[in-house]
């Protein structure tokens, strides 16, 4: 029987099955934030339940923490009432649970899926879940990560085990040499407009072919956390190299330990006959520079193409319409034509080292827009945010016009002082241009950290 | 099965027609600051259902209605079942857009296909999605068009009736249980706390880095 990665790792985990045609699956390591978690641990305390195994979960409080605070910040200094409430809740559930917590103050504090990898707890050949569809960016260590609900959290945390069903396999191999404009940003818009954001449904899509094997853990990383806007609540890609040598720099475990590991790591990856119940293969070479011009992450273009007024399927004509006029796209042709307000660079897509220095290369030396409003520089995790500092990259963001914050989720989804006001325009290194995602009424358009770096300084979309 | 017969919802049937309604859309952020698990009746499809922009805590009184949002018509202000096209419930995980459906009211969903989590999260809330073709799909578009319809969805047959006509639904017999009794997942689970255990007790000797320091 020829299996694929996504087959290994079920049957690593395959505890018992049921009737429904669900299994058991044990959970290696637990994510937890703060708003998805605070009716799962009420369940626990009614139930009177305490959790399964204390230490596969980690803590951190990031969808509603403010990015605009200092050293001494304490929870009581967020000024939004019910967030703050919320944050504490966290506080206290982990206080009363024993789960280790980076909170607020915590030089670790982050995004939840930029500290995880970051600090070693997400290790290849794990199942990894965590109250965020996001989770699956894990999958780039070789994991089977994906993102759960809150009753789903709080079964996790009663019997370490998620009881689903299991998924089809789907493999997206992208091969070739792309331009050197084109980061892995672009790689995954284009796969999302290519198949569309329900094209991975019901499925793990394992990522593979000659590009991904040369890029690193930053940008895998980038292309497993956008499965989902295809549909996948599972990415993944086998673990390599490229994986260990990440993983000799963030993880703990003894020198001794980790080869042990390393050596059952390089089995983790799909037999050569391995059947995949879909499979397509992209060529890198031809992808351009791409924008989201809509309210789906599948409506996105090249960045000097013509905004489309007409769907491909006649169903979808509605949506097109509604896009264009929510949008605020009457008689503009390219996106050039429009005029932007705000530019975000964070979002656990693209809030990774990698993705700062990105943007701070266009910047370097360069001014934004009088026309831009605001650009904002959000780095993903306390960690990120000191190595960014050490290298010099806040000043040249500062010097642009840049703020540089603290880390959060901040703008990817306007749960926090960072939002658009209505009808604002945004440049956004972020995953998801739903209607009002960054605040009511604010226009999205998704795009590489590069491509935001030039869309402030020109405060309209322009090529390189 | 194992209870009673002829199981069945029957009510209104309100439809939004469009693909990819996601669950931002079925409840915005802002509402995602509750540590609640009820009470998000007021803030389904908030950025259709309202003019203005709400806050978590303001009521729908206080608000400004967009009349021409469906739910908000009084025919269909106590809908029980919705009929929307492709991947309904796709992007974010938030249990908190069945919460909000299930809190106004609404029993049953009819799509042509569903998010993924959105799907799992249904049937941890007693809340049915039914998933038929784009054809039928179509069709019942098309008669909800004229007028509003009394649709009657019946989980032991699996059919649902609307005007005269009949369309057979696919689902396994277990999750029309849970439906139906609204089993908690993890009082099931837990039967199998010994077979758990055993499967970690081996898991540390094979994968010992797995639980390092812990």
């Amino acid at each position: 029987m020829h299996s694929t990665l996504y087959d290994k790792l079920w049957n690593e985990h395959f505890v018992t099955s049921f009737d429904s045609g669900e299994s058991l699956i044990y959970i290696d390591r637990h994510y937890l934030h703060e708003v998805t978690s605070p009716q799962a641990f009420e369940g626990l305390i009614k139930k009177n339940i305490k959790p399964w195994r204390v230490d596969a979960n980690i803590a951190t409080p990031d969808h509603n923490v403010p990015t605009i605070r200092a050293k001494s910040f304490a929870i009581e200094s967020i000024d939004d009432e019910i967030s703050k409430i919320q944050v504490k809740e966290l506080d206290k559930n982990c206080d009363l649970f024993g789960i280790k917590q980076f909170d607020i103050k915590s030089l670790n504090q982050g995004i939840v899926h930029v500290i995880g990898p970051e600090l070693g707890y997400t290790l290849p050949g794990m199942t990894i879940v965590c109250g965020d569809s996001h989770t699956s960016t894990h999958g780039a260590f070789g994991c089977l990560a994906m993102g759960i609900g809150t009753s789903e959290v709080e079964h996790v945390l009663a019997t370490q085990c998620l009881k689903i069903s299991k998924l089809k396999n789907m493999r997206v191999n992208f091969e070739g040499i792309p331009s050197p404009d084109i980061t892995s940003k672009d790689v995954i818009l284009f796969l999302i407009r290519t198949i569309g954001v329900s094209g991975g449904n019901g499925h793990a899509i394992e990522f593979a072919g000659s590009y991904i094997e040369n890029i690193s853990m930053e940008a895998r990383m980038t292309i497993c956390n956008m499965s989902i806007e295809a549909g996948a609540k599972v990415g993944l890609i086998a673990p390599d190299q490229t994986t260990f040598n990440y993983l000799k720099r963030s993880s703990n475990l003894p020198r001794e330990l980790l080869t042990d590991a390393i050596e059952f790591w390089s089995t983790l990856k799909t037999d050569p006959d391995a059947k995949f119940d879909k499979e397509i293969t992209i060529d890198v070479s031809k992808i351009k520079p791409q924008i989201s011009w809509g309210t789906s992450p599948e409506m996105v273009i090249d960045f000097d193409e013509t905004i489309p007024s007409t769907s491909t399927r006649k169903e979808n004509q509605k949506n097109f319409e509604n896009a264009r006029k929510y949008m605020g796209i009457k008689d503009e042709k390219k996106l050039s034509d429009l005029k932007f307000d705000r530019v975000f660079i964070g979002s656990c897509t693209n809030s990774r080292i990698e993705d700062l220095r990105d943007a701070a290369k266009v910047l370097e030396g360069k001014k934004i827009s009088k026309k831009i409003l605001q650009a904002i520089v959000v780095p993903g995790s306390g960690q990120v945010k000191k190595q960014a500092e050490s290298e010099g990259l806040h000043s040249i963001f500062i010097d642009a016009g840049f703020e540089w914050r603290e880390s959060g989720c901040s703008m990817c989804l306007g749960m926090n002082p960072d939002r658009l006001s209505p009808y604002e325009r945004c440049a956004s290194t972020s995953n998801r241009n739903f209607e009002g995602r960054q605040g009511n009424l604010g226009r999205t358009h998704l795009m590489s950290p590069k491509m935001a770096a030039l869309t402030a300084i020109h405060g309209k979309v322009i090529g390189q | 099965m194992r209870t009673e017969d002829n199981i069945q919802i029957e009510g209104i049937m309100a439809f939004i027609d469009r693909d990819n309604i996601d669950t931002d859309q079925i409840i915005p952020t802002e509402y995602l600051k509750s540590i609640k698990k009820f009470g998000y009746e007021d803030y389904l499809f908030d950025g259709w259902r309202y003019l203005d922009e709400g806050k978590l805590g303001v009521s729908k009184t206080s608000r400004k209605l967009n009349n021409e949002f469906i739910l908000n018509q009084p025919i269909f202000m106590t809908s029980k079942i919705l009929l929307a096209r492709d991947n309904f419930g796709c992007g974010s995980s938030r249990e908190h857009a069945v919460w909000a459906l299930r809190d106004f009211g609404i029993q049953v969903i009819i799509a042509s296909s569903f998010g993924d989590i959105f799907y799992n999260n249904c049937f941890k809330n007693g809340l049915l999605p039914i998933n038929l073709s784009r054809s039928v799909i179509d069709r019942l578009f098309q008669l909800s068009a004229q007028d509003a319809q009394l649709v009657k969805v019946c989980l032991q047959s699996r059919n649902i009736y609307l005007q005269g006509e009949e369309f057979s639904f696919n689902l396994e017999d277990d999750l029309a249980d849970r439906i139906i009794n609204q089993f908690d997942d993890i009082d099931i689970s837990l039967k199998f706390a010994d077979k758990i255990s055993c499967f970690e007790q081996d898991r540390i000797t094979k994968r010992p880095w797995i639980f390092y320091n812990e």
